[in-house]
């Protein structure tokens, strides 16, 4: 199965009810008429994907609709996919293309730092590549363990400290012991926060500060984001990517309850590409992003 | 909180309320932009074209448009639709009349629970219940731990059980609970989404084992459009009682606070802002709607500085009753003075005594006598002031050049050190008469006495059991 059927598989539950919405908005027929727009503003604000821009994008092609004499709803949603997709930036690399790196994983408690880490080993490990990892999480109980055992299942080493050491002290050794032994990629694990706790985003600024003043090796900075998270994503997002200059971001939780029309709405605002979307437990269900099938999820859209 | 939507609503009232007139297009665009702000505060897109619906159909009424101040009058009819959207009736939380009760709480992963659960036990202990924890999510890693070391931080105790099945650790606190005499049982169930039917039957499990009095369901505050379907769904299966929303500070959006109530019908009852325990607070809707539109939240604070006051008050109860138990001495004299500046002096003391009044005037006391007292005290050693039998002739004299008074200042003051200790002493005599003939099945009770202190008025320093109100009413009593 392709990692865009399992998406929409995945998402389907969640889903169901935009996609009948959307179903139904898509069936009316050739009917264009102020109902369908405002439906079709409601289902896209639904996602998530913030209402400015839903509702640009709705004027926009209602406009189009207007001047270009679109005929029928379905050729409305080609153009509304088309435009969505067209709103995500496009890395021009993807995260594991130049080795070697070094690559720290930030965000919010709870958004899944720990976890992308340790699937991210996994796949690279797969792929071919040599990968160390670093806990500089020397905050959360356990954190340590959960990196621990990611580490044993894809069978690389971790940089570790014990709890509540210096989290840039990690990074140092990490860094120093990925050049050492000529790691492709060194990942680095830290911290959860809130974006609004001034001390704790210095304290990650020191992290990152001292990552990319001791590396030899290009230093990428990854923000990962709760896909249920509403509009206060997008200030998540700008918080970090001003403290730390975000290089990507990686959105976790598509299934189950997720939308992730906010993933829209960063990469649009902050020009940072998506680099992977994570849509399930197992260490397979984090996969590459690609914009087309991940609007098609989003709107439910039928092949 | 809620300050991205607070500044923005507050912005678009602002620019009304500074029209003298109101045409239904201002109103219009106005609509307009508090649909905007509220989207954009995550606020559920359903709940948002009603309440803007509802709120335009009432602003383009006549008597809203053609009155003397429209503008106020838009205010007035957004903050009546913001309370009731966040629910108008009272949400208090109510403690049902049993022992032990039973407090359960569900939400999704990463939501907040446990942190709720540490907050509203330490919530309970400040109202001198005493709770007790119960770690029913055995699969997180270290969620007992942290549930234990909170709970240790707080001084509640933790109940664990054999940390492998949810329902029978559920079902065994209640037994803990009644052994150790603990009147509230809060249970701190694992995260889950709301989509895993196998967790949810769980939640279902422990519920129909233990028939909680309250199930509260956690929130987090920053959750989007998806929220109203996971609320929704929870109501569905475990059909919760309330919401705890968390994370309520930052920049929280809100919208999820907003809607939970329109959607589900559940009331918020607490609100979390905070890493401190005590950042739990019991939720208004009355006075968030006023907070949202910027119009102040005084009775909150006042609430909060009442709180306050009352735990001084009862620690200064506790302090007078020592000092009635033992005997009283210049350092209780000394701290007896300064409270009695901060109730408006001694004068105002001595006229609430019976007759002091009429001594007052008289001249028979001297209103700073307490405070020529205290210069005296000052001179004092630290153990003449706790044994006040130690001054002999040569302690007063030395005394007396250190405070820069006569020999007899010194002895008029240790005289009227001892008159007072004993007019203390006849007045407690006084107290309990007089709650005796009120209560007279009650007797000579102290505790009950201490109880009548604890009023709005601060019991009297040195009278364990009376407070000004009883003071005032023993004088007319004596008067009649």
């Amino acid at each position: 199965m392709s990692l865009k059927d399992r998406l929409s598989a995945r998402l389907s539950k969640s889903r169901q009810r935009l996609n009948e919405s959307m179903n139904i908005l898509f069936q009316r027929g050739a009917k264009l008429d102020d109902g369908f727009w405002d439906n079709l503003e409601e289902t896209l604000i639904l996602s998530d994907m913030g209402p400015a821009a839903c509702m640009e994008l709705v004027e926009e092609l209602r406009d189009e609709t207007r001047r270009q004499a679109i005929p029928d709803a379905e050729s409305v949603r080609e153009r509304l996919i088309s435009k969505i997709v067209d709103l995500f930036v496009v890395g021009e690399a993807d995260l594991f293309d130049d080795a070697p790196a070094v690559i720290l994983f930030v965000g919010i408690n709870g958004a899944g730092k720990t976890t992308t880490v340790g699937k991210l080993a996994k796949s690279a490990v797969d792929a071919g590549h040599s990968v160390l990892l670093g806990s500089a999480d020397t905050f959360r109980a356990a954190a340590i363990e959960q990196l621990d055992e990611w580490a044993a299942r894809a069978n690389v080493d971790v940089v570790k400290r014990e709890r509540g050491s210096d989290p840039a002290s990690v990074c140092f050794e990490a860094v120093e012991r990925g050049e050492q032994v000529g790691s492709d990629f060194v990942l680095i694990d830290t911290a959860g926060r809130l974006h609004t706790s001034d001390d704790l985003m210095r304290e990650l600024q020191k992290v990152v500060g001292v990552t990319r003043k001791r590396s030899r090796v290009p230093v990428k900075v990854v923000l990962v984001i709760d896909a249920t998270t509403g509009q206060n994503g997008l200030e998540q997002a700008k918080v970090f990517n001003k403290a730390l200059d975000l290089d990507a971001v990686i959105v976790t939780k598509l299934d189950g309850t997720a939308k992730g029309g906010i993933a829209v709405a960063i990469s649009n605002e902050l020009q940072l590409p998506i680099v992977r979307i994570g849509i399930g437990e197992s260490i397979d269900d984090l996969g590459p992003f690609e914009p087309r099938d991940f609007v098609e999820a989003l709107l439910g859209a039928q092949d | 909180m809620l300050d991205n939507l607070s500044n923005k609503l507050q912005g678009i009232l602002g620019g009304l309320r500074s029209k003298g007139r109101l045409s239904e297009r201002d109103i219009d665009v106005a609509m307009h932009e508090i649909r905007m702000a509220l989207l954009e505060a995550d606020v559920n897109f359903k709940v948002v074209k009603n309440f803007v619906s509802r709120t335009k159909e009432r602003c383009l009424a006549s008597e809203i448009l053609d009155s003397l101040t429209p503008g106020q009058n838009v205010v007035k009819v957004v903050l009546e639709e913001l309370t009731a959207l966040l629910g108008s009736d009272d949400s208090k939380f109510k403690l049902p009349d049993k022992m032990p009760v039973i407090v359960m709480l569900v939400g999704l992963q990463g939501s907040g629970k446990t942190t709720a659960a540490a907050k509203l036990a330490y919530y309970f202990k400040q109202r001198k219940h005493l709770p007790l924890l119960v770690a029913c999510d055995v699969y997180r890693p270290a969620a007992a731990d942290q549930l234990q070391s909170l709970g240790d931080e707080m001084g509640v105790s933790v109940f664990r059980g054999d940390g492998k099945d949810p329902v029978g650790i559920a079902k065994a606190s209640l037994g803990y609970a009644k052994e150790n005499l603990r009147d509230i049982i809060i249970i701190d169930t694992a995260g889950r989404l709301h989509v895993d039917e196998r967790m949810m039957d769980e939640a279902a499990a422990i519920k129909a084992a233990v028939s909680p009095d309250q199930i509260l369901m956690v929130i987090d505050a920053m959750t989007g459009q998806d929220a109203t379907n996971v609320v929704t769904a929870f109501a569905e299966k475990v059909d919760f009682d309330g919401v705890i929303m968390s994370k309520m500070d930052g920049d929280a959006r809100g919208g999820a606070a907003l809607s939970v109530r329109e959607v589900t019908g559940k009331p918020i009852k607490f609100i979390s802002d905070g890493e401190k325990p005590s950042s739990l607070e019991e939720f208004h809707p009355d006075r968030m709607a006023k907070r949202i539109l910027g119009m102040g939240d005084m009775v909150s604070i006042i609430e909060r500085a009442k709180l306050v006051a009352e735990q001084e008050a009862e620690q200064e109860a506790i302090e007078a009753e020592r000092i009635a138990k033992a005997e009283l001495t210049f350092d209780d004299f000394i701290t007896l003075n300064r409270q009695l500046h901060k109730m408006g002096g001694a004068s105002k003391f001595i006229s609430a005594i019976p007759g002091g009044e009429k001594a007052l005037k008289s001249g028979q006391v001297q209103e700073d006598f307490f405070d020529r007292i205290e210069i005296i005290v000052n001179s004092m050693t630290k153990e003449e002031r706790q044994k006040p039998s130690l001054l002999n002739g040569s302690r007063r004299a030395r005394i007396a050049r250190g405070a820069g008074v006569n020999v007899s200042d010194v002895n008029q003051a240790v005289a009227r050190f001892n008159e007072t200790r004993k007019m203390l002493k006849k007045m407690q005599g006084a107290a309990m008469q007089q709650q005796a003939s009120k209560k007279p099945k009650k007797g000579k009770n102290r505790k009950k006495a201490r109880k009548a202190a604890k009023g709005p008025m601060r019991g009297i320093p040195g009278m364990a059991g009376m407070s000004m109100k009883d003071l005032k009413q023993l004088q007319d009593m004596l008067g009649e």
